[in-house]
């Protein structure tokens, strides 16, 4: 519970002094822990463990890399937006998973089989996204709200029932075709109309950045401005840091749950956009699973704020690229999963004690206040 | 995260307002409920000639799958019980996977591969309560966090292990050695196979069930059987279990006393982990014969679900378990014909819960969703000959979605699940 409490709100209320170099800390100290951990795993396989964590950096910073780390930053980024507003009121959608992949499927059915003017055809796709993942992650808000089922157990279940459901759609009696040069089958691909060009913002390099990116930044503003500046992000901050005290000030617990919950679902639709419309144009198989998991991960790292979440989901997705000279060097990408768990792991923990910190720190600046202005208060008797 | 985290929390509050009537479930109800499941199954295999709704074969292998999912759902109870919500379940039931199999194959012994697995989740569960007890870190985000890590480190692992040794691979191990199975003589199972094959009503679905229970087990999983009255035992009957249950309750009250609460969530969150693990190596060295990745396919969480669909005790979770292990069996055992059956079977529940609703509890209008949903549960029956391979897959977690939502309101969690707990700050 209380590690939910960012920074932000914190330096909002007007409650942090130490803090500001305190929480940079924390993300920093376990990073390097975690770089610790896996150098040490690195030397225990017999792998030179600071020269490939030298060689992991370089191959990251080539301008091919930097463009695959924007790229996959991109969709993380949305994914972990999509969990960070559960978050916001401690509802853990661990489901963004399956609404994205949903989302993705129905999308690129529906974007292939229509044309229409450019600007529309995209926007129709994005619809279609939007309202899926949020139809399905309505399943589990009402099945909250209405039956008292936790979201975490509902969300993990509809995330298989989503698999599933996306392995029967994706059959060629129903929306799929056979993608021409491969073996495997995908929705028909979306005509030039709907698809978003990339953009050659980092020089020497023929990979595009996804245009789409531009849609995570919009995304992470409006994230910014409808959570901290509107009365419905009030609702919903407060109803997470105390649901008595918002029931208390007339806030309908239960339509929250269910807004926040349609919401995140809708974001969560938007997780394979960037992908479909600015890469394969079609969705198969190969849509990379466990999104859903990565955002949540991304959005504790970034503590839930939309710019620690744009650092989070950079870093995420650095570490993902930079793997790919792992495997040149004969050594097991899944370092880097473990590095990426690590740091998780340490990240909250570091939080968690800088967050007690400071609360010690004010109780003991408190004290001091009190003891200076009623100095006799420590000799009277008792 | 408010108690409210894993069940709804006004439930208990509800109870009080009804107090002539309340149902118990005693031995005799339970027989009669078990027998009276026992005639529907086999009106329905009856009806509609999907012979594994009752066949030794599917109730030989809904043991087998209801193992991991109950061992899952008894580490959940250890460690709510102590008020810790445990989703690292799943990765600590990972971590048993890969450790189950290392260790039977290192040691050319099964048991020791169990032993290997039990240390590997009790590793996962030691994480969890360093950073859920000693740092009070979110127990849901710890939780998340290291199924995140079990994933990452058995695929590592299994890459610098399997891959090396002959007929295993990155993701996969060599076949594991196995221990011996058990079965009860032949004069006793042979005519049971030969009452089962004359296909009579109900005489052959008992005779089916008798033989999938007793023929072919293995001896791991009456050692995991044996476990769950010996939770009981340990978390009911003993001083030990009283304080655990305690922390799980009130843990201020409990400091009061003069228990030590962090040792006691540890020790808790620890055999959770274990258990877990011994789930993970009884799916690698039982359920299958070899490790393979991505093995566990969710069923710690299934295991949590049958928890609390068995209201945070042992003799329910184990219900719980066999449900979903059955449902889970069906599937694998010509799934489409003999889920489609399962689908009669739910449609003659649902009609009986119906009218309950009506004649008993007088709640019309519930009785009348209820009704609507047995009608469409009846219709999608009619109209098809089977369920398509993709959903069949997916029975188990259908089904703990149903059950949930039925179940979920009547249950009570311990009342300090979940919520964060410091020595020498209760108020």
């Amino acid at each position: 519970m209380s590690q939910e409490k960012s920074t932000f709100t914190d330096r909002l209320l007007g409650r942090v002094s130490p803090a500001g170099l305190l929480s940079l800390a924390a993300p920093l100290v376990a990073i390097v822990f975690a770089a610790l951990i896996t150098m040490i795993i690195l030397t225990v396989i017999g792998a030179p463990p600071l020269d490939t964590l030298v060689s992991m950096g370089e191959y990251g910073i080539r301008p091919r890399s930097i463009v695959l780390t924007l790229n996959a930053a991109t969709y993380f980024y949305l994914s972990a937006l999509a969990v960070a507003i559960g978050f916001r009121m401690n509802l853990f959608n661990i489901g963004v998973d399956g609404q994205y992949r949903l989302a993705a499927l129905t999308a690129a059915a529906v974007g292939g089989a229509v044309t229409l003017p450019a600007p529309l055809h995209v926007a129709l796709i994005i619809f279609v996204a939007v309202l899926v993942g949020a139809g399905w992650a309505t399943i589990a808000a009402l099945l909250k709200v209405r039956r008292g089922v936790s979201e975490v157990i509902s969300t993990i279940m509809l995330n298989a029932i989503a698999t599933s459901l996306g392995a029967w759609l994706l059959n060629k009696e129903r929306l799929a075709v056979e993608v021409a040069g491969s073996n495997n089958i995908g929705t028909s691909p979306i005509g030039p109309s709907g698809q978003v060009p990339g953009l050659a913002i980092i020089s020497g390099t023929q990979t595009k950045v996804f245009g789409l990116i531009i849609l995570s930044v919009v995304m992470g503003i409006l994230y910014y401005v409808v959570i901290n500046r509107t009365r419905f992000g009030f609702d919903l901050r407060a109803t997470g840091r105390s649901e008595s005290a918002a029931v208390a000030s007339g806030v309908n617990v239960k339509r929250m749950i269910l807004i926040s919950m349609v919401l995140s679902g809708g974001m969560a639709g938007l997780v394979g956009m960037p992908q479909l419309l600015g890469a394969s144009y079609s969705y198969s198989l190969d849509f990379p699973p466990g999104l859903g998991f990565t955002g949540i991960a991304i959005a504790l790292l970034g503590r839930n704020h939309p710019v620690g979440i744009a650092f989070g989901a950079l870093l995420w997705a650095f570490l993902d690229t930079s793997a790919g000279i792992l495997q040149i060097q004969k050594i097991s990408p899944d370092i880097v999963t473990i590095m990426q768990g690590t740091i998780v792991l340490s990240v909250i923990i570091a939080y968690e004690l800088v967050h007690r910190y400071q609360i010690s720190a004010e109780q003991r600046r408190v004290s001091r206040q009190l003891a200076s202005t009623t100095p006799t208060r420590e000799g009277t008797p008792a | 995260m408010s108690q409210g985290a894993l069940a709804t929390p006004e439930a208990p509050f509800l109870e009080p307002k009804t107090p002539a009537r309340r149902f118990r479930l005693t031995w005799r109800v339970l027989l009669l409920a078990l027998g009276a499941l026992v005639l529907l199954l086999s009106f329905a295999r009856t009806v509609t000639g999907a012979v594994d709704l009752t066949s030794a074969g599917a109730i030989n292998a809904s043991i087998a799958l209801a193992i991991p999912i109950g061992l899952a759902g008894l580490g959940g109870l250890w460690a709510e019980r102590a008020g810790v919500v445990n989703i690292g379940l799943e990765g600590m039931m990972i971590m048993g996977t890969w450790c189950g199999a290392w260790g039977a194959l290192q040691f050319g012994n099964p048991w020791a591969g169990v032993l290997a697995g039990a240390i590997g989740g009790a590793v996962g569960g030691l994480l969890h309560a360093i950073a859920t007890v000693t740092f009070g870190v979110d127990h849901i985000i710890s939780g998340v966090a290291i199924t995140i890590l079990g994933q990452g480190v058995t695929q590592f692992l299994s890459k610098i292990t399997f891959a090396e040794m002959p007929g295993g691979g990155d993701s996969q191990s060599p076949p594991v050695p196995k221990l011996e199975l058990l079965s009860v003589p032949q004069w006793i199972g042979d005519p049971l196979r030969a009452l089962e094959a004359r296909q009579w009503f109900l005489l052959s679905d008992v005779a089916g069930i008798l033989r999938g229970l007793i023929t072919n087990v293995s001896p791991l999983t009456i050692v995991a059987i044996l476990l769950v009255p010996l939770s009981y035992y340990v978390l009911w009957r003993t001083a030990f279990g009283l304080r655990l249950r305690s922390c799980g309750e009130s843990p201020v009250a409990a400091e009061s006393l003069g228990v030590n609460v962090y040792t006691y969530k540890y020790i808790a969150v620890i055999i959770s982990g274990a258990l877990a693990g011994i789930g993970g190596a009884f799916l690698a060295q039982v359920a299958a014969s070899a490790y393979r990745e991505g093995q566990t396919g969710g069923r710690g969480f299934i295991g949590l679900a049958a928890m609390i669909f068995g209201n945070w005790r042992p003799g329910g979770l184990a219900g719980g378990a066999v449900l979903f292990g059955y449902t889970d069996a069906l599937q694998l055992r010509r799934g489409g014909e003999s889920v489609h059956a399962l689908l009669l079977v739910v449609t003659i529940l649902l009609a009986a819960v119906a009218v309950y609703q009506l004649v008993r509890q007088q709640r019309a209008r519930a009785a009348l969703i209820t009704g609507v949903a047995t009608v469409a549960v009846f219709v999608v029956f009619a109209l098809t000959d089977s369920i398509p391979s993709e959903f069949t897959s997916v029975t188990p977690h259908i089904t703990t979605l149903l059950v949930l939502s039925l179940a979920a309101q009547r249950l009570r969690a311990p009342a300090a699940v979940g919520v964060p707990y410091r020595r020498g700050q209760g108020k």
